[in-house]
């Protein structure tokens, strides 16, 4: 029967670092189980970026003209970039709400395991997601004539700043996942667009009505392109704006990403702790 | 395990969402090895009751101990006692049933070995062996639901609580998860389970806590609720509904008590105290009457019509648990 043959609880009463970082690994692992063993999934999230690529490359990148003489590819690929890293919070913030819905989380939290573990191991999976991302992306990018001009570290640099603020994203996703209905997560995106778009992706805050450049030269995503522009050695010198954001993209790039990892962590392990409905 | 011992006390639990008040000075006495059922329609509490149990939410006031310890200053140690059944399976669709219950075996710290092993046991032990490596996907609501309490009790709990543990699902597969119940009670784990079917509560627990609007309105045995709202019944279905009127007054004469009638279906029920005598004086009445039966019969009443009574007229203040069957009436 069940009694005798069911193994007593282990002896431990405290989580040790040991319990959080294997406890995170094998939630990690179902994470990432589930990505791929839904191929749609997989293909839906890497189409996203490359039509992207394409559209605004080619459809938009027709009627662009880059100061300087660059060319408009070149100029939009670490705009893409950093783009995918803030659009995947959609799927931090979908996985966790289906989660929650689905009693998974409730469970996870009456359970004598790691608690970190759950918010760890959900980060650590959709960092390995988006490092494939990338990858992906930068495939794409090398055919369509975007390369880095710059030596290994500049570069490396760069995707660090990019992961960096998609690790920042993982803590919004998660806070929001925990906050909203399985339902209303299926739309953030949507929210997440023009975020997304008031920013010096697709075109220079310069050319935008003096309010709206203030805001794209704000926003955060715009720190981590401007940035990796320069870092990729993709920007030119006519483009870089004379504005403090424009001229401190780097320092941004990095302050940005860990305001934001201050404030949503906290809020999000919070939230999880006391996850009422 | 020790007999005789209380496995969840609970006394004054308190919670309010706002301004709804989710449970009021909720008191629960659950014996070890006992099943207690937690009845009551939506909203009455039931979930909040097990989700501050189960150390998944703090109750405002009162305080509560599962398993000998504290839920609030505890819940570490709550933790390591209980298995969770929530109102949704668990069940990963994407895994198959033996990866699920691996995954949680790990996530009870048992290593790789031990928890392929304890899967194995619980596939099983709950007649999932042959869908074992099957995604979760394909299976039915009730192998779900299985897999479900199976994944609960990788660590074999003290205490199991159970949220509505079948509902949605159809008669046989309910049929299927009380039997894997049935079989854990009988391995001496305590449970606790909210349910809105009685003929579950029925079925399963030794002790039935009904509730209503966050408090409780009766407790008590299945057969002791049963005969607290008055004992037996005598049921009688009528060929004419012409003959409704004169049947009635014939039934209120014999049982002295106000029949419940239903006129078009033709219905007509009372409480009576000798049951074999009030159905030979019924039969014979009926018949002196020339009032013809298509049926009659006497019977204990349901659990169904406990609830009604208890919890069915929310104008009523709800007293303190004494139902009173003259007051009792169906509810619109």
């Amino acid at each position: 029967m069940t009694a005798v043959t069911a193994p007593a609880p282990p002896p431990h009463a405290a989580s040790p670092l040991r319990w959080v970082l294997s406890d995170s690994w094998t939630v990690a692992r179902r994470d990432l189980i589930h990505w791929t063993r839904n191929p749609t999934v997989i293909v839906a999230g890497l189409a996203f970026p490359i039509m992207f690529v394409l559209l605004y490359g080619y459809v938009f990148g027709s009627a662009m003209i880059v100061p300087g003489g660059g060319g408009y590819r070149e100029f939009l690929m670490p705009g893409m970039f950093a783009q995918t890293m803030m659009f995947g919070a959609a799927a931090t913030i979908s996985a966790v709400a289906a989660d929650k819905a689905r009693g998974v989380t409730d469970r996870f939290r009456s359970m004598p395991m790691a608690q970190p573990a759950v918010v760890m191991g959900r980060s650590a999976a959709d960092m390995v997601n988006s490092v494939l991302d990338l990858a992906v992306l930068v495939a794409c990018g090398l055919l369509v004539g975007w390369s880095s001009n710059t030596g290994p570290l500049p570069t490396l640099t760069a995707f660090g700043l990019l992961l960096l603020l998609r690790f920042a994203m993982i803590w919004v996703g998660i806070y929001l996942g925990l906050v909203v209905s399985q339902e209303a997560a299926a739309s953030t995106w949507a929210l997440l667009f023009p975020l997304t778009m008031i920013s010096n992706t697709f075109v220079d805050p310069s050319l935008m009505p003096a309010w709206l450049g203030t805001v794209a030269e704000w926003n955060p995503l715009s720190a981590t392109v401007a940035a990796t522009r320069e870092l990729f050695g993709n920007s030119v010198p006519e483009l870089v704006g004379t504005s403090w954001p424009a001229q401190n993209a780097l320092l941004l790039a990095v302050v940005w990403p860990v305001l934001i990892v201050a404030i949503f962590l906290p809020l999000a392990v919070r939230r999880y702790h006391s996850a009422a409905r | 395990m020790a007999a005789g011992r209380d496995a969840v006390v609970t006394h004054g639990l308190g919670k309010r969402f706002g301004s709804k008040v989710a449970l009021a000075d909720f008191d629960l006495t659950v014996a070890e090895g006992s099943v207690c059922g937690l009845l009551g329609p939506n909203g009455a509490g039931k979930t909040t009751a097990v989700r501050v149990l189960a150390t998944l939410l703090r109750a405002d006031t009162g305080r509560a101990e599962v398993a000998g310890f504290d839920v609030a200053r505890e819940p570490g140690m709550v933790r390591r006692q209980i298995g969770l059944t929530g109102q949704q399976a668990t069940v990963d669709d994407i895994l198959t049933g033996r990866e699920n219950l691996i995954m949680w075996g790990q996530l009870f710290h048992l290593g790789s070995r031990a928890a392929a092993r304890r899967a194995d046991e619980l596939l099983e032990q709950f007649g999932l062996t042959d869908a074992a490596d099957r995604r979760a996907k394909l299976y039915s609501g009730g192998m779900r639901r299985r897999l479900d309490i199976a994944s609960s009790l990788v660590l074999a709990p003290r205490v199991f609580f159970l949220d509505e543990p079948t509902t949605g699902l159809d008669p046989r597969n309910r049929g299927e998860v009380w039997n894997a119940l049935r079989k854990l009670v009988a391995g001496g784990t305590t449970v606790l389970m909210t349910t809105q079917y009685l003929d579950e509560a029925d079925q399963l627990a030794d002790q039935i806590v009904v509730l209503d609007g966050g408090r409780t309105v009766a407790e008590g045995t299945p057969s002791q609720l049963k005969s607290a709202i008055g004992g037996d019944r005598i049921d009688i279905l009528l060929r004419d509904e012409a003959d409704v009127p004169a049947a009635t007054a014939l039934l209120a004469r014999i049982t002295g008590a106000e029949p419940e009638v239903d006129a078009p279906l033709r219905r007509l029920s009372a409480p009576v105290q000798d049951r074999v005598a009030a159905l030979t004086e019924v039969v014979r009445a009926l018949d002196h009457g020339g009032l013809v039966a298509e049926d009659i019969g006497v019977r204990r009443p349901t659990l169904d019509e406990v609830f009604l009574r208890l919890t069915g007229r929310p104008a009523e203040p709800s007293t303190d648990g004494e139902p009173e069957a003259e007051k009792a009436g169906v509810a619109a």
